[in-house]
């Protein structure tokens, strides 16, 4: 037993010398060094050919899990839900040419894919659906991205813990051909706890990037000032902002 | 390359201990992000209890990096040092086979693997005599080496890279290798802990062999044994 102590013990005093380490600057430097890595390394060949795999209706799971935010608890979130979310509407803005504001009619009349895609939660578990809607460069497009914008903002009607949800990404994975703003989930009309009735898939990064409840889309030249400054609700939190890894 | 030969090169010697570093801190901060989600699955999906073949203990603060629950701070550990471990495996691998340590002192030849002499060897290490005869390793050192270095440290690179959505959009064929994100993730766990088993019993030999002896060889390098 004395012998197990001592083994408890050094592993003990081996993580606190590590937390402590893990409070200073210069290993936060070196975890921002070690993301641009991973992410340099996933975007061999080029940033924005490699995709996600892709899979057979045969591979969906029976039930498509719901994380964070259930629903959004406002009465204008009820009353849209109550109204078949006709009136919803998802605002692009920011630094773009053409500002326009999307019902969900003009979205769903835009050009349609649809994938079979796995969900990856940062927490570990996964989950197969089926995601149609507009690929969100066509949306882009439509808007005419200045050439100074240098990443996606996505604003979400959620909140979590009193904060409001938003995400972010750079221009290649908005480009992406498999990132869509999707409205349909398995064939039906996005359920509320998937997201309602628009959310982002970005195939191939984590669960915490793809944005429900969607009510907008600027293009920014920088993250700065934007909530915590970190580009998502989860990195105000400490995640990392790519989320490929 | 001047002075006397050593018994450890210094390539072996510098790798050894970035990678006994790397494998602690992965492990404990991969205790830590187990604790997230404390189950396994096989296949492609898997979210709840009755879809998993293992539900996970938690572990304690003590054996996890950082020492409270944390999957920021846990995951910003894990894939700074998993770069730290993959790369340097790879340089590892390319030097030892330049130098000729891979097929110096790890090859096996056919008759170490006859019954008589794996007996023998099992005898030995159980009357705790570590003598090599001959070579820098004994059969079972070898077969343990070799099975560490060339299936295990590779897995978890492997199944690592299958759980990073952006690792597999680049190399998409190794989620079917592995039979699924699911299947790569319980690997990755198995994995693990093997190389932790293999941690335990590389700690107990080498103090039963004799710790300062050991421990000096694979700082300094140690003499060179014409015979190995």
């Amino acid at each position: 037993m004395r012998r197990r102590n001592l083994l408890v013990a050094m592993a003990a005093a081996f993580t606190a010398g590590c937390t402590k380490i893990g409070k200073t600057e210069w290993f936060d430097a070196l975890v921002d060094g070690a993301e641009s890595w991973h992410r340099g390394l996933h975007r061999i060949g080029g940033a924005r050919i490699h995709l996600a795999p892709e899979y057979a209706r045969s591979n969906i799971s029976p039930f498509f899990r719901g994380n964070g935010s259930q629903s959004v608890d406002s009465d204008a979130y009820r009353a849209a839900e109550a109204e078949g979310f006709a009136n919803w509407t998802l605002a692009v803005g920011g630094l773009v040419a053409n500002p326009t504001v999307l019902t969900l009619a003009a979205i769903r009349a835009l050009p349609q894919r649809t994938q079979i895609t796995r969900h990856d939660c940062v927490e570990g578990w996964s989950a197969i659906g089926e995601w149609t809607g507009p690929q969100l460069s066509a949306i882009l497009e439509q808007a005419q991205v200045l050439p100074e914008a240098r990443y996606v903002v996505f604003r979400c009607a959620d909140t979590l813990g009193g904060s409001v949800y938003y995400e972010s990404c750079d221009l290649d994975d908005a480009f992406h051909a498999q990132t869509i703003v999707a409205h349909q989930l398995n064939g039906d009309p996005l359920p509320v706890i998937n997201g309602a009735p628009l959310r982002l898939r970005l195939e191939r990064q984590l669960g915490y990037k793809h944005a429900k409840y969607l009510t907008g889309i600027d293009l920014v030249a920088s993250l700065d000032g934007i909530e915590g400054g970190e580009g998502g609700y989860w990195e105000d939190r400490g995640y990392q902002w790519y989320a490929g890894i | 390359m001047t002075g006397p030969k050593k018994r450890h090169s210094l390539t072996t010697r510098i790798w050894h201990w970035v990678n006994a570093l790397c494998l602690v801190i992965l492990f404990m901060s991969g205790l830590n992000i187990s604790n997230a989600h404390p189950r396994l699955y096989w296949g492609e999906w898997g979210f709840a209890p009755e879809q998993a073949w293992l539900i996970l203990p938690r572990f304690p603060g003590w054996a996890t990096i950082p020492d409270y629950y944390s999957l920021a701070a846990a995951r910003d550990w894990h894939v700074l040092f998993a770069l730290v471990f993959a790369f340097g495996l790879l340089a590892f691998m390319l030097v030892s086979l330049w130098n000729r340590h891979f097929w110096r002192d790890l090859v096996t030849s056919p008759r170490e693997w006859r019954l008589a002499n794996i007996a023998a060897d099992v005898r030995a290490h159980l009357r705790l005599n570590f003598e090599h005869r001959g070579a820098k390793f004994n059969f079972l050192q070898k077969v343990a080496y070799g099975v560490v270095i060339f299936i295990l440290l590779p897995l978890m690179i492997f199944t690592g890279i299958v759980m990073s959505p952006g690792g597999e959009a680049l190399l998409p064929f190794l989620t079917e290798v592995f039979g699924g994100r699911q299947s790569a993730r319980s690997i990755h766990f198995i994995s693990a802990f093997a190389l932790f088993g293999f941690f335990i019993v590389h700690v107990l030999l080498v103090l039963l062999a004799g710790p300062i002896g050991q421990m000096r060889d694979m700082i300094g390098g140690g003499r060179f044994d014409e015979k190995a």
